[in-house]
């Protein structure tokens, strides 16, 4: 007994030692669920090409805003983008402001579990608003029913599904239910987490995603990828310019249009319910979170290496899954700002 | 008055081969003024002490954890003193915090829990105590003990793919249909809801009551059940008689089982729904302290939000040892009247 | 009271006994039928899953199918390894105090904060341990997750080796004494050897209880797609994986949710059934 004890305490310090000795090679990450499709894929790849790992957590652009702005990780992520008063708390506990670098464009599509009404149901802003404050509560509600005509909706309840962590993808779609109700911005109003009327809460975009697809009859907003990814269907939403558009990456790509040649310097932008006729109304931006002055020189390296990759040989692997890659001209303001990052 | 141990043959025989493999004193044992003895030897003293350091680790743990969390909590305690218990308020993005749902939704789920555990506990706990036999009542206790054994999350994973789509195919429509006069059997069709989490937990928290209950009424004394049968009671009338005595016991142990489920995280988290909203519908999703805890703590954007949390852990703690503390208290006393 | 009521009396009496029996019995049943139901859910959805991919394989990114485990199977065995380092010499020691020196109202007070903190939620723990480890580390580590783990095994090891302890006969301790061995020299060399295999037993059922853990672990340990054995670093835990991926929508992520569901549950029976064997032999002291 104590032979075989000796030898598994000697491997296990073993190991340890051996971890120690070894040089860091993994930085740590946390934040939205929203690009988790993307990031995953590409901290995959460029593990096995660099061999450095990025370990990505994905818990919500909350927890990453929290994470980033406790240090306990090495980057953030967050598709919404940091107030005032947050980057006066990361830069009073950290010691640096922070570089918000776009890196793929999203949409927020509007998930439904209804097998026998098929793909494309039609919704406009004022419907998903009144059903998001609980005012219309069934599927066969006139209102639903009278936009689609070719469709039969059965009488049953629509089951709410949310966020029940801070989101920013909760923050795109609110931003976007602002816009278009003005009931919505004033009972409810914008942000990572909000009091939700009604609904179901899921945790992450899986979360939701899971919520709608167990029930039948069930409705939530989540980032394209998870839908298709689940083969579910999508609904087409009423944009500004009163055309009933999907999200698919041409019309995620003339949201930013107006966006992309107005970007401000520091890159946070919303871009909800544009203007265009092709333009898809719920689209976002995510960027990561990244430490002007990061206390670990090396690491900045390494990200600032990352970056340079994702922003360009990253940007080819958006397209399969479902996210548009940023435009040209936002592309280019992008790797300019990754010479910002004090690396000395 | 000294005594001295003689030196046994065992020792004795070490001497005259030379060697000792004990470098200490044989032990003195010395009598002290009030009759105990006690050693002094070197060695005892040094192993009593090490090892009443240790126990007194053991003990002060629970001070330690408690001060740790006060602590963390104090932010969220200044700012909101006690409304922090009936607000329903919980504002992240203000930095206004109130418990109240949460503590709702833990309050409503265990109650659901306990009122379909304890005469489930209750019954098994008379089966095996009074009316088994011998050879079923090992593998019946054991088999309840396995339950305790099954790791939350896979309760968790059960209830989600299985308890929540039978609650909302079956069970949610057959109350609405049937109960649905009374508003506490209606609400949200999701199968989410506090109804499934209070079944879960009732599972869970079925072998905790179970096992003490049955240790409460095997201690009750053959006497009790002797004296009523040979008055001619029935089996049944019999087992009243056990379970009237066991009733602070029985009390105790539904404390206890109680406190496990104000604390049950994972299987909670995954079929509650988390839903900030109190609601008087059982069918309704609902949100329980720890299923807050678990889903907000690693995002608590400010130290405020953070703090508010860790308050709610707190809460939490304070309520679940106050619960063990008395119902230990309860079944300790209970036990111990009967094996006199 | 004419014969004829007192039958009557006598039947209804007859009649609630019988009901009465046959609902115990029933609760019975009720009670024991999750515990089949459960097990044999998990079984069916998990053990199609379960192969070598499954032990050796590393996670694939999202949408992807395969992939395996790996690193979440050896990040649990780590914390819970450095966690019995923490654990279990607090554990058996104060168990030690509590078998030779508690009968005294310190003991006992000891014994009830130990029942005491068997109670508190495990979540609660997880929260002591970030404000404990977390903040000032400020980072997330598979050390933080291993004090949580730490603090969750102290209670049962506790109880568990002072019971063995205290279980072995007394005639070994007389005869032990009566030798002129020491008293502490006595407790370490005679009667903890023969109270071994129940407090190893016992010690692998307060390990099993922390490997089915995971509210602790989620913002202690927080987690890791990558492969890491440094205790500096978020490490994958079993069970954290088991509830990320239950979570998802992906199906082929469920899959492997229960297939980890079913290795976990499997251990923890095998450590209760291992433990009632040995303890059945009380009355006995069984093999040294």
């Amino acid at each position: 007994m104590k032979r075989s004890l000796s030898i598994i305490l000697g491997l296990a310090f073993a190991l340890l030692a051996s971890d120690m000795l070894r040089a860091q090679t993994q930085l740590n990450g946390a934040g939205a669920t929203f690009p988790y499709p993307i990031y995953s894929k590409w901290f995959d790849a460029y593990s096995k090409e660099h061999g450095i790992n990025f370990n990505y957590q994905a818990i919500g652009s909350g927890g990453g805003i929290k994470q980033v702005t406790e240090g306990t990780v090495d980057f953030g992520a967050s598709d919404a983008f940091l107030t005032e008063d947050q980057m006066k708390e990361i830069k009073e506990k950290q010691g640096s402001d922070i570089l918000h670098f776009p890196t793929v464009m999203g949409a927020v599509v509007l998930t439904y579990n209804l097998p026998a009404v098929g793909a494309d149901l039609k919704i406009t802003p004022e419907i998903l608003a009144d059903i998001y404050l609980g005012k219309i509560t069934k599927w066969n509600d006139e209102k639903i029913a009278s936009i689609n005509p070719d469709k039969t909706l059965p009488d049953q309840a629509i089951l709410v599904a949310h966020r029940s962590d801070g989101s920013g993808t909760t923050n795109i779609f609110s931003n976007y239910l602002s816009k278009v109700s003005p009931e919505w911005k004033e009972k409810v109003g914008q942000g990572t987490s909000v009091n939700w009327p009604v609904g179901l809460g899921g945790k992450g975009n899986d979360g939701v995603t899971g919520v709608v697809k167990q029930s039948e009859g069930g409705f939530g907003y989540v980032e394209i990828a998870y839908a298709i990814q689940n083969h579910m269907p999508y609904c087409l939403l009423k944009n500004e310019a009163g055309k009933f558009v999907g999200p698919d990456l041409d019309a995620v790509s003339a949201a930013a249009a107006g966006a992309a040649s107005n970007m401000p310097k520091d890159m946070r932008v919303m871009i909800t319910n544009s203007p265009g006729e092709k333009a898809y109304p719920i689209c976002g931006f995510t960027w990561l979170l990244i430490y002007q002055n990061p206390k670990d020189k090396v690491k900045g390296k390494e990200i600032a290496a990352f970056l340079h990759w994702a922003l360009t040989k990253g940007q080819e692997y958006c397209k399969d899954l479902y996210y548009a890659p940023l435009p040209s001209s936002v592309q280019k303001m992008d790797l300019k700002q990754i010479s910002e990052i004090k690396l000395k | 008055m000294q005594t001295n141990i003689p030196q046994t043959t065992a020792e004795g025989r070490q001497q005259q081969t030379g060697g000792r493999d004990q470098k200490s004193e044989p032990p003195v044992v010395v009598s002290t003024q009030n009759g105990t003895a006690r050693s002094t030897n070197v060695g005892d003293v040094v192993f009593k002490n090490l090892t009443l350091l240790f126990a007194a680790g053991v003990f002060s743990l629970v001070f330690v954890m408690a001060y740790f969390m006060y602590k963390g909590s104090s932010l969220s305690i200044a700012k909101f003193g006690w409304s922090f218990l009936w607000t329903s308020v919980w504002d992240p993005v203000k930095g206004d915090f109130g418990a109240l749902p949460y503590i709702f939704g833990t309050i409503v789920s265990s109650i659901v829990a306990l009122a379909i555990a304890l005469p489930l506990s209750v019954g098994v706990a008379m089966f095996l105590s009074e009316l088994s036999p011998r050879w079923l009542e090992t593998p019946v206790s054991f088999m309840v003990e396995l339950l305790a054994a099954i790791p939350s999350i896979v309760y968790g994973l059960w209830g989600m793919f299985v308890l929540v789509p039978f609650v909302r195919t079956y069970v949610g429509p057959f109350l609405s249909k049937h109960a649905g006069f009374i508003p506490l059997f209606t609400g949200a069709p999701y199968g989410f809801g506090m109804l499934t989490a209070g079944i879960i937990l009732a599972i869970m928290i079925l072998p905790i009551i179970t096992s003490i209950s049955r240790d409460v009424m095997i201690a009750i004394p053959n006497s009790q059940r002797e004296g009523a049968l040979a008055l001619g009671a029935t089996k049944w009338e019999t087992t009243k008689i056990v379970l009237s005595n066991a009733k602070s016991g029985i009390a105790g142990a539904t404390m206890l089982g109680l406190g496990r489920a104000l604390g049950e995280t994972m299987a909670v988290t995954l079929v509650i729904g988390n839903s900030s909203k109190i609601s008087f519908h059982l069918l309704d999703p609902g949100y329980s302290m720890a299923s807050v805890i678990a889903n907000e703590f690693s995002e608590a954007t400010t130290d405020l939000y953070l703090s508010a949390l860790i308050e709610i852990g707190l809460l939490l703690f304070a309520v679940t040892i106050i619960l063990n503390a008395v119902a230990r208290l309860i079944v300790w006393s209970v036990t111990k009247r009967f094996s006199q | 009271m004419t014969s004829e009521s007192n039958a009557g009396v006598d039947r209804w009496r007859k009649f609630k006994n019988a009901f009465m029996i046959s609902l115990s019995l029933f609760s019975a049943v009720l009670v024991i039928a999750p515990l089949f139901i459960i097990f044999g859910y998990t079984l069916s959805r998990g053990i199609g899953s379960v192969n070598v991919d499954f032990f050796i394989h590393m996670p694939k990114p999202v949408g992807e199918s395969g992939g395996g485990m790996a690193n979440a199977i050896v990040g649990s065995l780590i914390m819970i390894g450095v966690g019995s380092l923490i654990g279990l010499p607090i554990g058996i020691i104060a168990g030690i105090y509590l078998a030779e020196f508690g009968k005294n109202p310190f003991g006992a007070a000891v014994r009830f904060m130990s029942d005491v903190l068997s109670g508190i939620p495990s979540i609660v723990v997880g929260v002591v341990a970030y404000v404990i480890v977390v903040l000032p580390m400020k980072h997330f580590s598979g050390f933080a997750g291993s004090v949580a783990l730490a603090i969750l095994m102290i209670p049962t090891v506790t109880r568990t080796t002072e019971e063995m302890i205290l279980l072995v006969p007394h005639s070994l301790r007389e005869a032990s004494l009566a030798l002129g061995v020491p008293s502490w020299k006595t407790t370490i060399r005679v009667i903890l050897p023969v109270a071994t295999k129940g407090i190893t037993t016992g010690i692998l059922l307060g390990i099993a209880r922390a490997a089915g853990e995971t509210a602790p672990l989620l913002f202690t340990a927080l987690g890791n797609r990558f492969w890491s054995t440094s205790l500096n670093q978020p490490m994958a835990s079993l069970t954290v994986f088991i509830y990320d991926y239950a979570k998802a929508p992906f199906d082929d992520w469920n899959r492997q949710a229960w297939a980890a569901a079913f290795v976990l549950i499997c251990i923890v029976f095998l450590v209760n059934i291992l433990f009632r064997l040995v303890t059945r032999s009380r009355y006995g002291i069984g093999n040294t």
